[in-house]
């Protein structure tokens, strides 16, 4: 009795809750009325099997959109309806949570109230065969190829079948030759003597999928057959660990623009003007605050607030430089040595002040969803949007800043002062000013490298420490007072690190990329691009 | 000794202060109660015995700074390794009192599961050789770091940011575990030294002693550099390089020696330091340690050997003081002094009492 | 030290095999007449030819001067004699006996050549004393500088040698407070110390009082004939009061050579110096 009356609750409960869940889903039902797509799918709920592949060949005759996922949940067995109402289900196979079909919303349904539609052996087979011939023919060339990219490997009579009819009328070549790939594979798996232009053709392939199925082949194989595939295993090997290498090159390429937006400030301060600047650190680390402070401005617009960030954090950095300079570093110059103590007093001294004002804690800034996702370029190599953009970004700054130490009136008075102060100055150059504007330049440019190190790192009052070594290496190797050389040192330094790296690990490698450098100086001391002449002695 | 110090005042009060602190400390703290008013306590002995060690380490720095122009921003690891050369050998007299009870291997290497001594561990289980190996390898270290350096002419600030990477180098080194230094925790829980136990008042009173020894014993070996043609050579370096390579001199040889000279005093000062803070670990390696040490030896007075001593003493007093009251303003001070100390007293506090010998 | 030095020699890639390595006499052969060979020497910064296929010879114990525009390539001379500077091609060679190319700085200057800067670069922290100590033992050991002390003997050729160049006086003071003059003649004293076979000068009286100037002048002159000195000048009234002989150098290269009046009359180097 007891467990009658808890039944009877639970069902009263139950029904209580679909009715005011099914508020909007009446009107839903409403609209349903002139959704012929719809009724038609809801026949197969009360159909016999061999009536449902009478519905199902009826319904592929629809353009409807929701027709394949349709045709795929009731492939997977995830297609169930209610009891209740003859309503349509989906059922996640994993998380056993249940949706609505029509509308989407999740549906609060026990496990007794629901049943599945049942599919037999030649309806499955006619909804693959379906499935793939609908998304092989769609207009899209993308949704073509995907389809038998998704087909590889798990191929069967059904399929291969309709892709030999269909391979002849293609008209996208990437997408015919994975077809191609597709008849391949048959007749790997059932003719004993296969010719070797099959494995040439197969042997260019990159997807894991040809692996595998070479793998396995040559394992079962004629021992003739069976070194023709290891010859095609062998150039499809090459070919992953030449994109291998390509990778590699991409990681150092963006490792390397990381230390060349570091170190470009400094090449400026350090090597144009000559100054020691130890703060250089924390000025980019200043300019990646700026990007987290911007950004806790304006929290819902994340790519505004970068692209804001940008020139904001040039102008802090910048602003904080000029102080610097005003404040310090002009009672210095001539004295490198002092320079350099004074200025790392300067760095302690910001450093603990933004500890102070912001936590000691790391922040993390969130980047903007452009910057997220891949460029994928074939099946094994893919490349972060985040790191092309920095990649970018760096050559960008780099572009800009050549341009305006060539092209402007500031940078044609900073190579003058730097080269010749008593002349420059009997040229009417005020070279008080030309010094102050260069050190914010530089310093400006180290808050921009702040903005873009927020991208990839967390932001803390440590952030700076870490580069400043890196960035002086850079400066140093790449030869001081000249930028070219600063760009080409960075990106050497960067992909010599990534290729270093998985043998020896990643401390390891800065280490001996670090030693490397100390040797490479007894070499040659003024680095890969020496300034040469007399002006260099004095 | 009394011709060494000749024409030294700083030098004479010095050794006053720290011999009238060497009779003193230990009847202070071992021979009177501690109710008693001029009781030491044990506190403050390990703490003057660390005042003493960075006091060598500044003097070290001042050698090849003050006198020779060379801005080195690797003293710190030289005073680290000589420091770990130390740790090892009290790691290894640990025995199987560790957590684990290895008698052979110290407890992070039980912990990391390796089953035997790495080969660099070797004889340190010995003391004589263990003190070798703190002249050794920060004085090895030294020479062939600085043969490569003074060979190529790297002079100036390349030369300091040289050294402030390869202190960077080694920091990074030594914070791996596979190195076989104990990685991030370094070498600590260290027992007893020669016999004698670390934390005992006596062997505390015993390691201040030996620090003042190292400390007087160093100064008189700088000055016997300092006031020797060597030294004159030395101090003709650094105001014109290319001047004494035309005299004749090796300017070269004339670096390597007092660099690598430096480095052992340096090392030494680490290696006392160790068994009186009772731990080493990478941390040493950090290059801010290795700047800080310059700035005690600005505030001090570069080339006045007394005033390297006088400026490690003040900073530190300074920083237990500040560490104590407001940890969060040390850093604030100390860059501060950085900057208060380059721009306005160059000469350091030794400078005030020269007014009359300023040559510019 | 001495083993790490014999180590460093053991080291050297031009040494690798004694056997191979001949090594430089100590005693220069000039036999000759002449004491320096400069023939075809070329050096080039970032494309400049600052010394254009020179030809120079000097004779021992003469006294020459070096006369020539601004950027005539005379410093730059004194720099490769001296080893500061490699030259690209040529050769240059002291006595018949010693190539000076193949030498570093130290060993050229324990060969007995000394030089004096245009600018003077004397120790300005040491006193006089200290400065030409330091000049007298140039080329000891590392070893020998820590050790070592001044003999008897020693200190009565510094003592002659401070009269020399009239700073006797000035002995304990710090060559840094020096007047102008002073601190030329401490330098030239300072080569003195070193007992050189050449002394190279470098503008020794830009800057001097007409009476430093002759003082200077006597100084040189005094030294011509023990020693070979070449100097150079720009100073023509000082030139003809102390040159036997006179070389002109322009563009890098020797333009005429002679006696000062026969210089002075060449209708070349007054086109050189006036025209243009």
């Amino acid at each position: 009795m007891p467990a009658f009356f808890f039944h009877a609750v639970a069902a009263f409960l139950l029904l209580a809750i679909i009715t005011i869940a099914a508020t909007p889903l009446a009107a839903a039902q409403d609209a349903g009325a002139s959704d012929p797509f719809y009724e038609q799918a809801k026949t197969l709920v009360d159909a016999s099997l061999k009536d449902r592949r009478g519905i199902v060949e009826q319904l592929a005759a629809s353009d409807d959109p929701r027709l394949i996922p349709l045709l795929r949940h009731l492939l997977e067995g995830d297609l169930y309806y209610s009891k209740e109402d003859g309503e349509l289900l989906v059922v996640d196979g994993d998380t056993d949570a249940v949706t609505s079909w029509l509308t989407d919303e999740a549906v609060e349904i026990g496990k007794s109230d629901r049943k599945k539609i049942t599919t037999n052996n030649q309806l499955r087979g006619l909804l693959r065969d379906l499935i793939a011939r609908l998304q092989l023919t769609n207009d899209d060339a993308t949704v073509r190829y995907n389809a038998v990219r998704q087909l590889l490997g798990e191929e069967d009579d059904d399929t291969t079948e309709t892709i030999r009819e269909l391979i002849a009328s293609e008209d996208d070549r990437e997408t015919r030759e994975l077809m191609q790939v597709v008849l391949d594979f048959e007749r790997l798996s059932k003719e004993e003597q296969v010719e070797d232009d099959l494995f040439q053709r197969l042997s260019r392939r990159l997807e894991p999928e040809v692996k595998n199925k070479l793998t396995a082949y040559a394992e079962s194989a004629s021992p003739a057959m069976a070194s023709n595939a290891a010859d095609a295993l062998e150039k499809i090997d090459a070919r992953v660990r030449f994109y291998g290498h390509i990778e590699t090159i991409f990681f150092g390429l963006s490792l390397g623009s990381v230390l060349v937006l570091a170190a470009i400030g400094l090449a400026i301060t350090f090597g144009v003007m000559g100054v020691i600047n130890m703060a250089h650190g924390e000025l980019i680390m200043l300019g990646a605050y700026t990007t987290w402070v911007i950004q806790q401005w304006m929290p819902s617009n994340v790519g505004a607030a970068l692209l804001l960030s940008i020139p904001a954090a040039f102008l802090v950095a910048g602003f904080v430089g000029v102080l610097i300079e005003r404040l310090v570093i002009r009672y210095l110059y001539g004295r490198p040595l002092e320079t350099l103590l004074a200025t790392f007093g300067i760095s302690l001294i910001l450093q603990q002040a933004v500890r102070t004002i912001f936590s000691p804690l790391n922040r993390s800034v969130v980047s903007p969803s452009w910057m997220s996702g891949t460029l994928e370029i074939n099946s094994v190599l893919a490349l972060t949007n985040n790191r092309l953009v920095i990649i970018g970004f760096c050559l960008a700054v780099f572009a800009l800043l050549s341009l305006v130490m060539q092209r402007t009136r500031l940078g044609l008075e900073v190579r003058a002062v730097s080269q010749n102060r008593p002349m420059a100055r009997a040229m009417g150059i005020r070279s008080e000013r030309v010094d102050m504007l260069t050190f914010g330049l530089g310093s400006g440019v180290a808050g921009i490298a702040g903005v873009a190190l927020s991208q990839l790192t967390n932001v803390g009052p440590n952030l700076g420490q870490g580069y400043i070594i890196d960035s002086f290496m850079v400066v140093v190797f790449g030869g001081v007072g000249n930028l070219w050389g600063t760009l080409v040192s960075g990106f050497t330094l960067g992909i010599a690190n990534k290729f270093l790296e998985p043998w020896s690990g990643s401390v390891l490698a800065k280490i001996l990329i670090l030693v490397f450098i100390i040797l490479f100086i007894q070499k040659r001391p003024r680095g890969l691009f020496p300034q040469k002449g007399r002006a260099v002695e004095a | 000794m009394t011709s060494l110090l000749r024409g030294d005042r700083g030098g004479w009060i010095l050794f006053a202060l720290v011999i009238l602190l060497m009779v003193y400390i230990p009847i202070g703290n071992l021979a009177l109660s501690a109710d008693h008013p001029l009781y030491v306590s044990t506190y403050t002995v390990t703490l003057l015995g660390k005042y003493l060690c960075f006091a060598l380490l500044a003097l070290s720095l001042d050698l090849v700074w003050g006198y020779l122009g060379i801005l080195s921003l690797g003293h710190g690891a030289f005073f680290a390794l000589g420091g770990y050369a130390m740790g090892m050998y009290l790691m290894r007299q640990i025995g199987d009192r560790g957590v684990y009870g290895n008698p052979e291997l110290p407890d992070f290497m039980v912990f990391l599961n390796w089953d035997a001594l790495p080969w660099y561990w070797y004889g340190f289980d010995q003391f004589w050789f263990a003190m070798l190996m703190v002249v050794l390898v920060p004085g090895v270290l030294a020479f062939v770091f600085g043969a490569l350096a003074f060979r190529s002419r790297v002079t100036g600030v390349y030369l300091s940011i040289m050294t402030q990477a390869l202190t960077y180098a080694l920091m990074l080194a030594f914070f791996r575990n596979e190195m076989g230094f104990g990685g991030n925790n370094g070498l600590t829980d260290f027992k007893d030294i020669l016999g004698f136990d670390i934390q005992a008042d006596s062997t505390r009173i015993g390691l201040f002693l030996a620090s003042g020894f190292a400390l007087l014993a160093g100064y008189l070996a700088c000055r016997s550099i300092v006031t020797s043609r060597l030294g004159r050579v030395a101090v003709a370096v650094r105001d014109g390089e290319d001047r004494v390579r035309f005299l004749g001199y090796s300017v070269t040889k004339v670096k390597l020696a007092i660099f690598t000279f430096s480095a052992v005093l340096a090392g030494i000062a680490g290696a006392l330091y160790v068994p009186q803070v009772g731990i080493i670990n990478p941390g040493e390696f950090t290059p801010v340690k290795s700047i800080e040490l310059v700035v005690w030896v600005a505030l001090g007075g570069r080339a006045t050997l007394y005033g390297a001593v006088l400026g490690a003493v003040t900073v530190n007093y300074l920083k237990t003081e500040f560490t104590g009251l407001m940890p969060e303003a040390w850093l604030f001070a100390l860059g501060a002094l950085f900057v208060l100390v380059t721009l306005f007293f160059p000469r350091g506090l030794a400078g005030f009492r020269l007014p009359w010998k300023s040559a510019k | 030290m001495k083993y790490l030095d014999s180590l460093r020699e053991f080291m050297r890639p031009d040494r690798v095999f004694d056997v191979v390595y001949r090594p430089e006499s100590a005693h220069v052969d000039i036999a000759q007449r002449d004491i320096l060979y400069i023939e075809d020497l070329t050096v080039s910064f970032d494309g400049f030819r600052a010394i254009n296929n020179l030809n120079l010879y000097i004779e021992a114990g003469e006294l020459r001067c070096l006369i020539g525009p601004n950027g005539a390539g005379k410093t730059t001379l004194l720099d490769i004699l001296t080893g500061k500077t490699k030259p690209d091609s040529g050769s240059a060679w002291f006595g018949r006996n010693i190539d000076l190319l193949r030498l570093k700085e130290p060993e050229i200057a324990n060969l007995g050549i000394g030089r004096k800067f245009q600018k003077p670069t004397v120790f300005e922290n040491h006193t006089v004393l200290v400065n030409l100590e330091l000049a007298m033992f140039g080329g000891e050991s590392v070893w020998s500088t820590w050790r070592g002390r001044i003999s008897g003997e020693q200190n009565d050729r510094i003592g002659g040698v401070l009269e020399q160049i009239g700073l006797a006086e000035q002995r304990d003071v710090l060559a840094g407070s020096l007047s102008h003059g002073q601190k030329q003649w401490l330098e030239i004293g300072m080569l003195l110390m070193q007992s050189p076979i050449l002394l190279l000068v470098d503008e020794p009286v830009a800057g001097m009082t007409h009476q430093e100037m002759d003082r200077t002048a006597e100084l040189l002159r005094s030294l011509a004939g023990e020693h070979t000195v070449v100097v150079v000048e720009h100073d023509m009234e000082f030139v003809r009061s102390i040159a036997d002989r006179v070389t002109v150098l322009h563009q890098g290269s020797v333009l005429a050579e002679g006696s000062m009046e026969a210089v002075q009359n060449n209708p070349e180097v007054v086109e050189v110096y006036l025209g243009e």
